[in-house]
């Protein structure tokens, strides 16, 4: 057989190849095309429900959803059996929160805890994102206002100004993996009126949230809220921790949770808890949250 | 110029390779629905961006998606979609490989009914299917469309029986892609 001949043959052979390898090759086309076409996404899904458990997340209504939230806590564990271990004493928040745009939120609530007011706006700064060029983390910006109305006739200097708390937090946090996620909480709150002098109106604390998916639609939660030294001495205020347990099913989150705090909101939760989980004052408790979609495009849906 | 001769070999073998590609298409704006309807809920979620193959010459095709790529009317309902049931972190892609087959030659320009064969993996679960569509070739184009139904069962999709009922058993899939055959 002559050179020419041989490469010919060898040149058929090669030029077969491909043909031959076409049916598997169109899947391989595809999938090579579609991870290099594939743009940023958005994550999902960092936290289930807009609370860790009492810290705000990241999380809220998407536009025109309205966000129903009833948070309940029990009274202490350790109130003793004459009081049912808290189960007869009950504090509550009920929570309206709405989706303006995918990015801001607005909510109001009311704490039956000193008759407290509250009402917040959120706002999604950056979202984190995968693919190229990812961004790794989520920031969304929150702040709040809280006027408590409970009468002390012993006090009849409390105005409307003298009872009023405003927060504000960066929400700053990363979906690790598809069961892990963090948040880290830089909080600035002010209080209009303190117990004393000693105490500073201006108070500041860091808070961290994480979340744990245990199964598709369960999950356990932590939070911590670490309030810087020397700002709130007139009363032994213990730092906030909670734990919680998530879960989900269709349009509703349920979490049931156990935490030194009484109160579910900022002003209150993290400058005010005098429970301590060490003397076993634990609450238990709490939070439904409800999805409905008042937008018409998604009613069309 | 012993070496000259194989040339015109080489350009023939190649033309053949070249005419043997020519017959691949690709589109990667195909459109996949899927729809439920209950009483309590209904269910469309829509994909825009599917990328689909089809080869004229060994009457084979291919699609493949992105799960994230599929827009739902309600942004919740997205999030349980991608989080709870088909569970994109771990499965981002459903893909289907398989030929089609014609009572009659395709070789006119036409509506021609046919039969899909082949195989659809989804939630990481592969399994043989066959359904009915109907692939038409118009001048500069194929229109390859379908519509058939899918058991989120049949692919190790589970559904809590608290939303049960707002699910229907069957999913209504429909298949639409353009080929653009001639630039």
């Amino acid at each position: 057989m002559s050179i020419k001949q041989l490469s010919c043959i060898a040149l058929l052979f090669f030029a077969r190849l491909p043909l031959q390898a076409q049916t598997d090759s169109l899947l391989h086309l595809l999938n090579d095309s579609l991870s290099a076409g594939s743009g940023p996404v958005y994550v999902t899904g960092t936290f289930k429900a807009t609370h860790v458990i009492n810290m705000q997340t990241i999380e809220a209504p998407a536009a025109g959803a309205l966000n129903m939230i009833i948070q309940h806590r029990f009274g202490q564990l350790n109130s003793g059996s004459y009081n049912f271990f808290g189960l007869d004493n009950a504090s509550l928040r009920l929570g309206l929160d709405y989706g303006i745009s995918n990015r801001l939120a607005v909510g109001i609530g009311r704490s039956s805890t000193q008759k407290t007011f509250d009402g917040y706006l959120k706002y999604k700064l950056v979202r984190q994102t995968e693919g190229p060029h990812e961004t790794p983390l989520s920031l969304s910006l929150l702040g709040t206002i809280s006027n408590y109305t409970q009468k002390y006739s012993d006090k009849p200097y409390l105005n409307a100004s003298y009872r009023t708390a405003y927060t504000a937090q960066l929400l700053i946090a990363r979906k690790l993996t598809s069961h892990l996620s963090v948040q880290l909480v830089p909080t600035y709150i002010h209080y209009n009126l303190v117990p004393t002098a000693e105490d500073k109106n201006d108070v500041f604390a860091l808070g961290g949230g994480v979340r744990m998916k245990i199964t598709n639609r369960m999950s356990i939660n932590a939070e911590y809220n670490y309030l810087l030294p020397n700002q709130l001495v007139s009363t032994e205020i213990h730092n906030s921790f909670s734990l919680g347990w998530d879960i989900e099913t269709g349009g509703h989150v349920f979490q049931l949770v156990f935490s030194n705090s009484q109160s579910m909101i900022e002003s209150q939760y993290i400058g005010q808890t005098t429970g301590s989980w060490g003397k076993g004052d634990i609450f238990f408790g709490f939070n439904i949250s409800r999805n409905f979609n008042l937008s018409k495009h998604a009613k069309n849906g | 110029m012993k070496a000259l001769k194989i040339v015109p070999v080489i350009f023939f073998l190649l033309l053949i390779c070249q005419s043997g590609k020519s017959q691949q298409f690709l589109s990667r704006t195909g459109f996949i629905g899927f729809y439920s309807k209950t009483a309590l809920e209904d269910i469309i979620a829509e994909n825009n961006q599917v990328f689909a193959v089809i080869d004229t010459a060994k009457n084979s095709i291919a699609f493949a998606l992105l799960e994230k790529g599929f827009i739902f009317r309600k942004e919740l309902m997205q999030e349980h979609f991608n989080e709870n049931y088909v569970e994109s972190d771990k499965f981002p892609k459903a893909e289907f490989t398989g030929t089609y087959s014609s009572p009659n030659a395709m070789n006119k320009q036409g509506v021609y009914p046919v039969t899909v064969k082949g195989k659809l993996t989804l939630h990481g679960v592969t399994k043989a299917i066959e359904e009915a569509g109907s692939i038409e070739i118009k001048s500069g184009s194929i229109l390859g469309t379908a519509a058939f139904r899918l058991k989120p069962e049949d692919f190790g999709i589970s559904i809590p029986s608290i939303v049960r009922d707002k699910i229907s058993k069957e999913m209504d899939v429909k298949v639409r892609v353009t080929w653009i055959t001639k630039k």
